[in-house]
């Protein structure tokens, strides 16, 4: 039982990590009809350009104290992600404006070639540290109840609250602000907002930008467990099962399907995957994924499809 | 008129022979790297000791007087960039003399092409179990090591730690590996000693990459084994330390194959990765290695070093120069039988690898003493050394932990003749005649 | 000028219906014919066949079936290596189990194992649309991935899990050197081609690509969308899996399951959509693209005598490569095989403005 909940634990917590890069196409998707393929990508070069200014900053201007490396190098990388934004805005977004779902989805595959390049090109590809003061030991609970206590990995349970802060503001964001109503308009129907002059590409910069911040926290937190090198940007694969069940329109699909596919997913790794020789995750959380979408085709939370004849 | 037509055929003829003589006396090997991609930490201190090591030849003088040449091609791991480079390099430069894969996939994927193109593939420490008979995969060379010997000497030390094979019974040993043809073909091996023994074999794959090890590891924490093997490449390596931390699982049980017992796996964790311990093939980090202490002043005193002067004597340079070593030795050797200062073929080449006799003089000489042990192939053992030893990650640096430990030869050598059969039989090849192995 | 169709006047409703009605069209075709059948083995280099040739003949097979998939029936797809694997899998299989097993055989059974296993992952198609498809087939991806590896009998007990294959021979014609195995590829290439076109001309055509347009129009006017969807995946299955065991046995000779990754479901449909959706030429082009770029690319410093590190040319090899694939697709949405036959219609009527 106390193992159950371990895995329990374990998946819930993996699962926020899940939906918080899973935030990133939606929030993409939501207000600019893209799927974003090359979120994984962006997470890779956000979480390269901290690492990499927070190794380079202290060089720099010459100081050793860690929290204003940190601060500085994330404030550069959001710097950074602005300009990723803005620069996909001008050269790829504009120009393909109401085209097809899957050229537009092409576009986004080639944007994270050209990123993973380029991303490789200015900062490197070895193995690079994010240190921003996550604990890395264990934390053992409830010993007296189970044998053994419940072990709770601290850097991902910090991880998990980040995350809920993060798309609590977000949610406030879309909510309660002009811009945010500006953002529904927008992925509701591109040309009604156009009309009544709500400026598209300026919209389109703001949700990058936004996507891209996402993608940095993302990153931090995932490139502090794992450290910043080239297969970070797979773990974009791991959120695309997340994204379909929740539904590519919608911030608490986002979650609740993370929820459920970090839980699904450790669950059957540990307890059906020993007799089917292990190694079962990930396919796994696709089907999971698929079986939820037979039922309702539309993801969980996501906006009903509806066919105009 | 006749007269004029037999000019000109001599007149061509000796341009012909001028021209070939004029051609440069150059002995290509490419070297196939990934600088790029998932694999790109491990794989760039690999290739800059490969290109070092050539260049410090080139600076003493060539192999008796022929000048090296070398070419990079960018493989990023994947098979078919590994099979596009390996087609575009293999008749370049005069011919190559001889393919590093660096890769288990590439390595499957050129080795019927080499021996149809006669030329050698070397895989150090990795490649397909079988090729360690000669007599059957006449070009392969899986010359200090393959991953049998490995998985072999890892359970001879753990049973040496516990006091005697014997003590094995009962115990639990996990394996956390690659899932993919590297990481599987250690298996064989394992269950074999666990089935002498009496110790319980735990099989945990990982996916590739390898960044997602998290149930792996709470798995290991349920079934609490007594050791855990890693075998991994690239990020999985450090993914599975940090994990290993995260739930709490002693380093000191752990122990990784030699690819994954380097610096790129354990400097980021640093005092995380304590205690963790891996076998170094042949060679651990070597900083004081005469052939480090040669490649510092020769080379990148006067800035002609490839990468970093940090990552000389670390663990995967020392490999990647230790490649390069048997590669140039071979055809020294074959020089020895088919003309001194002369260009190999890939043939003469061949014969080469088959006779490397590297005694501790010749190694002393090459400056790689204390790093190797002396080897010697044949056409039966194309291995040619079946020794390693395990050193330990101490929160800085490495340090050899265990004396020299050889592979039990009586458990390898079924396995491996049974492995080359089949290969054999699957490809419709004749095992080679003890008269034709003197060729 | 030379393009018209003056005096070329049908007299049946055969030769109205061929292919190439325009006879400069047959003409062309019978020279292009010729170059690859002919002149291309003679002339080209081992390097340019084994490395250039052969991986694009059975990739644009492979991305011809796709094609069928994504770009007549309209549903997306990303498992199409999953595909491949299952179609090399079951080749190599057959042609190891069965002694005497002709190679031909082997591959089309392999195809024939792929279209069951196509048809299975269709399912969905029939409830799911669009975007969520196409992550729904990732799912074929990861999970035939996983099988290849885990299920020793794909890999007849093979303990690394990688397979080969030597000895090929199509009725005692041995298939080793670069030339035969070029011709074997182009010989199959050719024919799945024909055949492809003449099913997207056909009845069975006209249903995936209403169904594609407007699938409850289509289900309106009685066009049933199961049997449309289904034969859509089993057609392409089938082709993508005979690709899948031409790139094993021909190209690769011993593989691992990763040779058939999500990197390849990538590449395919670029290939396709580079290409030009729905339409059979468009799968040539965006193969030639796909194949052809990179090498190229990664060998245009070394011909510029720039001496660029390995690292630093495949990193700029991505960046081009990712550049060039949005150019194209902000130029030209609908991919190359538009841009041929704009230039075809242009030919028509030069050297005449209109």
């Amino acid at each position: 039982m106390g193992f159950f909940l371990e895995t329990l634990f374990g998946g819930l917590m993996v699962g926020m990590l899940y939906s918080l890069i899973a935030l990133g196409f939606v929030l993409i998707y939501k207000a600019s009809g893209v799927f974003n393929f090359a979120q994984g990508a962006m997470v890779l070069f956000a979480a390269m350009a901290m690492a990499r200014f927070y190794e380079w900053i202290p060089k720099w201007f010459g100081f050793d104290n860690k929290i204003l490396a940190n601060v500085l190098a994330f404030a550069a990388a959001i710097l950074v992600m602005i300009a990723v934004a803005w620069v996909i805005e001008r050269l790829v977004l504009r120009h393909l404006v109401n085209q097809e779902h899957i050229t537009l989805l092409m576009a986004t595959l080639g944007i994270a070639y050209f990123l993973e390049g380029f991303g490789q090109t200015l900062f490197g590809s070895d193995i690079y540290k994010i240190d921003v003061g996550l604990p890395k030991d264990p934390v053992l609970v409830f010993e007296s109840l189970f044998q053994g206590g419940i072990l709770i990995n601290k850097e991902d349970l910090y991880a998990a609250v980040i995350a809920a802060v993060l798309v609590a503001l977000l949610a406030l964001f879309f909510q309660k602000t002009a811009t945010g109503r500006a953002l529904r308009a927008v992925a509701d129907d591109h040309q009604a907002a156009q009309s009544i002059g709500i400026p598209l590409g300026r919209i389109w910069i703001i949700v990058w930008s936004v996507a891209g911040f996402v993608a940095l926290v993302a990153g931090v937190i995932w490139g502090s467990k794992l450290g910043v090198q080239f297969s970070l940007s797979l773990v974009a694969l791991k959120a695309l099962p997340v994204v379909i069940l929740g539904g590519l329109t919608s911030v608490p699909g986002a979650i609740i399907g993370g929820l459920i596919i970090g839980v699904g997913e450790k669950l059957s790794e540990i307890y059906i995957g020993p007799k089917l020789g292990g190694g079962i995750e990930i396919w796994f959380a696709y089907v999971l994924a698929l079986v939820f979408l037979l039922v309702r085709p539309q993801g969980l939370f996501g906006e009903k499809i509806i066919d105009r004849v | 008129m006749k007269s004029l037509k037999s000019l000109a055929l001599a007149a061509t003829l000796m341009a012909a022979a001028t021209g070939a003589f004029a051609q440069a006396k150059e002995q290509f090997f490419p070297s196939l790297v990934y600088r790029t991609g998932a694999y790109a930490p491990n794989g760039v201190p690999f290739a800059n000791g490969f290109a070092d090591y050539f260049k410090l030849v080139n600076a003493r003088g060539g192999i008796n007087g022929v000048n090296i040449v070398w070419e990079e091609c960018e493989t990023g791991y994947a098979t078919d960039r590994g099979v596009e480079c390996y087609e575009r390099l293999k008749g370049k430069h005069g011919g190559a003399t001889s393919f590093q894969p660096l890769s288990t996939g590439i390595t499957l994927a050129v080795t019927d092409k080499a021996a149809a193109d006669k030329v050698s593939i070397l895989t150090p420490g990795y490649g397909i179990s079988g090729s360690m008979d000669g007599a059957i995969f006449k070009w392969s060379f899986p010359i200090t090591g393959m991953y049998w010997v490995a998985g072999d000497v890892l359970i001879q030390h753990i049973g040496k730690k516990e006091g005697g094979l014997d003590k094995l019974k009962g115990k639990k040993i996990a394996l956390v590996y690659h899932d993919s043809p590297y990481g599987k073909e250690v298996i064989p091996v394992l269950q074999e000693r666990a089935k002498m023994h009496g110790f319980e074999l735990q099989l945990l794959p990982v996916t590739a990459p390898g960044v997602e090890q998290k149930a792996t590891w709470l798995q290991v924490r349920q079934s609490k084994p007594d050791y855990v093997l890693l075998w991994g490449w690239g990020v999985m390596n450090s993914t599975a330390i940090k994990e290993a931390l995260a739930t709490g699982y002693p380093r000191e049980k752990m122990y990784g194959v030699w690819w994954a017992g380097a610096e790129p796996d354990v400097k980021d964790i640093g005092d995380g990765a304590k205690g963790y311990n891996a076998l170094a093939l042949q060679h651990g980090a070597e900083p004081n290695a005469k052939v480090v202490q040669e490649i510092l002043k020769e080379l990148h005193a006067k800035g002609q070093g490839t990468g970093p002067k940090e990552e000389v004597g670390q663990v995967l340079y020392m490999r990647g120069l230790m490649s390069a070593m048997l590669a140039v030795e071979g055809v020294k050797r074959a020089q020895e039988r088919f003309g001194k200062g002369k260009v190999m073929t890939g043939e003469q080449a061949r014969w080469g690898y088959e006779n490397l006799a590297l005694d501790q003089k010749k190694l002393d000489a090459l400056g790689f003493a204390g790093v190797m042990r002396p080897l010697s192939t044949s056409c039966a053992d194309h291995m040619g050394v079946a020794w390693a030893r395990v050193h330990t990650w101490d929160g800085a640096k490495w340090n050899f932990t265990s004396d020299w430990l050889q592979a039990d030869e009586q458990i390898l050598k079924p396995m491996v003749k049974v492995a080359a059969e089949k290969y054999a039989s699957e490809k419709k090849l004749t095992r080679r005649t003890p008269a034709e192995c003197q060729s | 000028m030379l393009y018209r169709e003056n005096g070329q006047f049908k007299s049946n409703y055969r030769s109205d219906q061929q292919i190439f009605p325009i006879l400069q069209d047959r003409i062309a075709m019978v020279a292009l014919l010729a170059l690859v059948l002919v002149i291309v083995p003679m002339t080209a280099s081992p390097y340019l066949l084994t490395a250039i040739f052969i991986p694009f003949l059975i990739l644009s097979l492979a991305a011809l079936g796709l094609n069928i998939l994504v770009g007549y029936c309209g549903q997306i797809s990303l498992g199409t290596g999953a595909f491949m694997a299952v179609g090399a899998y079951a080749a190599y299989n057959v042609q190891t189990r069965i002694d005497g097993m002709p190679l031909i055989a082997s591959l089309l059974l392999g195809g024939v194992a792929s279209t069951a296993v196509g048809v299975l992952f269709g399912v969905p198609s029939l409830r799911i649309k669009g975007l969520y498809l196409a992550v729904a087939t990732l799912a074929a991806q990861f999970f035939v991935d996983w099988a290849c590896l885990r299920l020793g009998w794909v890999t007849n007990g093979s303990s690394s899990g990688s397979v080969s294959v030597a000895g090929l021979n199509v009725l005692g014609l041995p298939i080793e050197s670069p030339v035969q195995k070029y011709l074997f590829a182009l010989v199959f290439l050719a024919v799945f081609a024909l055949l492809a076109k003449n099913l997207v001309r056909g009845a069975i055509g006209r249903e995936w690509m209403a169904i594609r347009d407007m699938d409850v129009a289509a289900a309106v006017i009685g066009i049933r969308p199961v049997y449309a969807k289904l034969t859509a995946f089993a057609v392409s299955s089938f082709i993508v899996g005979v690709a899948g065991g031409l790139w094993g046995f021909i190209h690769l000779g011993s593989w691992e399951p990763a040779a058939f990754n999500i990197d390849r479901s990538f590449q395919l449909l670029f290939m396709v959509i580079i290409g030009g959706l729905g339409s059979i030429m468009g799968s040539f082009f965006g193969a030639a693209f796909i194949v052809v770029l990179p090498i190229l690319l990664d060998g245009l410093p070394y011909w510029f005598g720039i001496p660029i590190d390995t690292a630093l040319a495949s990193h700029l090899t991505f960046m081009i490569f990712g550049a060039l694939i949005v150019f194209f697709l902000i130029v030209e949405p609908h991919g190359i095989a538009r841009l041929w036959s704009t230039a075809k219609e242009k030919l028509r009527l030069w050297p005449f403005p209109h």
